[in-house]
């Protein structure tokens, strides 16, 4: 699906009179704009993830607008170019643009046992179930900088299953990567997590899982012995392992409808049978085309499980 | 009531109302017990701590007659609604005509931002978009209601000497002067008329 194709509100006269730039969301609107009717912004930024994926097989053509919107606006400022166009040509012809672009057009923004209902709810209800098999298999999609699984590696390991866990970490930006496979947080954002992690039933002292030094918290390396991080983007590539438990926090509300549809696809491809999955705290399956497909297991903390 | 805001209120087809410290208060006199009749949709963003639920839901539901929900990831926007933002998060206005929402870093230590909510509605609404910003002790908002301003929306500014905080309309009203400012009885009657002048 190419959105640069979706006639829907594509006047002639809609952009003529409009700043090249449309930086600031909103400013791109003449007075008399037709609500709905596409501004100069909106087609430059249409233009610029068409060239992306043309160029990069990176797929942001189905995220939602708004966010994304921001996102270029702000890294037009931060890269101190005058329009989404120009961007777009420097993009274009060279990779390290494109590099320091996706820094933007990803939100790496995460922390660890984030909503710790969520956490508690994985130890409670879901860790009995994984107990049960030889070997378990977790995907978290979307790790960004693994904050999340850090805080899944000190569960499994507190529950006793992390030695015979394999964890597949996945995003689709390799610095968020090479950052999560280091396991390097900032100290005063670790304490701020400490709370979480008692609240999420944690076991034992906190920074018995880190060494500080300086500003800076290191967590055990052995926390990630058996953790893969690797490349896979949710809108572009397929399932590549079978897994008892998926956890995708946060990174669907960056999809539009059609993006959600096709990542939940995977995750219930790559479910196991009655696998389990986990959604972000504000996050559905309620009104995609696989609710019918999931039944819910703790349904104020977005866990899930595969219908039989 | 001059004829061009009569006609601006006509065009209105969502309500977009900002609010920090004082705002339950504010909330509930500007927006008690809307009449059965009401249409428009109307969002809200109060500053939330984030980590807690919003009981706003919940508090509103008892006290009006139209539908009270908290605003979904991708749900459609619909009429004879209200809708508050969950905390934790940012909530935005698609030009699909429904929410989303995002964790992108806290705009001015706020998440949800009421600058986020409005500079999308209004990109999204352009002059079908009504701005409302009441008391708060911050200056979240006035960038949105600029914005709002600049699509062709409405805007209205609750009276900073009526405000339990006046900071947040006083930072509004600096940057852009606003259609209209009044106490909040003054924004309930504007927004009852133009509930009213959006049925004819």
């Amino acid at each position: 699906m190419t959105s640069a194709q979706d006639p829907r509100g594509f006047r002639r006269d809609a952009g003529a009179a409009e700043p090249a730039s449309g930086l600031v969301p909103g400013a791109a609107h003449a007075p008399d704009a037709t609500p709905g009717a596409l501004s100069a912004g909106d087609i430059e930024l249409r233009l610029l993830m068409e060239a992306i994926y043309l160029r990069y097989s990176y797929d942001f053509r189905d995220y939602t607008g708004a966010s994304q919107k921001r996102r270029v606006a702000y890294a037009l400022g931060q890269l101190d170019l005058p329009s989404i166009s120009a961007l777009q040509e420097r993009v274009l012809r060279e990779p390290a643009m494109f590099a320091r672009l996706l820094q933007y057009l990803t939100v790496p923004v995460s922390e660890m046992f984030r909503d710790p209902a969520y956490f508690l709810a994985l130890r409670q209800q879901v860790v009995p179930h994984l107990h049960t098999y030889p070997s378990v298999t977790v995907w978290v999609a979307g790790c960004s900088t693994g904050e999340e699984v850090y805080s899944l590696a000190i569960l499994l390991r507190e529950e006793g299953l992390l030695e015979r866990t394999r964890i597949y970490a996945t995003d689709i930006n390799p610095e968020s990567l090479a950052q999560a496979r280091q396991g390097i947080f900032p100290l005063d954002a670790v304490r701020r997590y400490t709370a979480n992690y008692q609240r999420s039933g944690g076991k034992r002292a906190f920074s018995d899982y880190y060494t500080a030094a300086y500003d800076a918290a290191r967590f055990d390396p052995t926390l990630c012995a058996d953790v893969i991080f690797a490349d896979h983007s949710l809108a572009t590539d397929s399932v590549f392992a079978q897994t008892q438990l998926v956890s995708c926090r946060n990174v669907l509300i960056y999809f539009n409808r059609a993006l959600q549809d096709r990542a939940l696809g995977l995750f219930h491809e790559s479910l196991s049978y009655r696998g389990f999955l986990g959604l972000g705290s504000k996050e559905s399956i309620d009104f995609s085309n696989w609710s019918g497909h999931f039944d819910t297991l703790a349904r104020a903390e977005r866990i899930f499980r595969k219908a039989s | 009531m001059n004829a061009d805001l009569q006609a601006r209120m006509r065009a209105i087809e969502l309500v977009a109302i900002g609010a920090s410290a004082g705002g339950v208060d504010a909330l509930l006199t500007l927006l008690d017990d809307l009449p059965a009749r009401w249409r428009l949709p109307v969002v809200v963003v109060l500053h939330l701590p984030e980590g807690h639920e919003s009981r706003l839901p919940a508090l509103f539901a008892d006290r009006t007659r139209v539908s009270v929900h908290e605003a979904r990831d991708k749900l459609p926007i619909e009429p004879a609604t209200l809708y508050f933002a969950p905390a934790g998060y940012h909530l935005s206005v698609e030009r699909e005509r429904c929410f989303s929402l995002s964790c992108e870093p806290p705009v001015l230590f706020s998440r949800p931002s009421i600058d986020v909510l409005m500079v999308s509605a209004a990109d999204a609404y352009g002059p079908a978009l009504a701005g409302l910003l009441l008391t708060g002790a911050n200056e979240d908002g006035a960038e949105g209601m600029r914005q709002i301003g600049r699509a062709g929306g409405l805007t209205a500014v609750q009276d900073p000497d009526t405000a339990a905080s006046p900071c947040m309309p006083r930072a509004a009203l600096a940057l852009r002067q606003p259609d209209i400012v009044r106490p909040l009885a003054g924004l309930r009657e504007f927004l009852m008329d133009m509930d009213d002048a959006n049925a004819q």
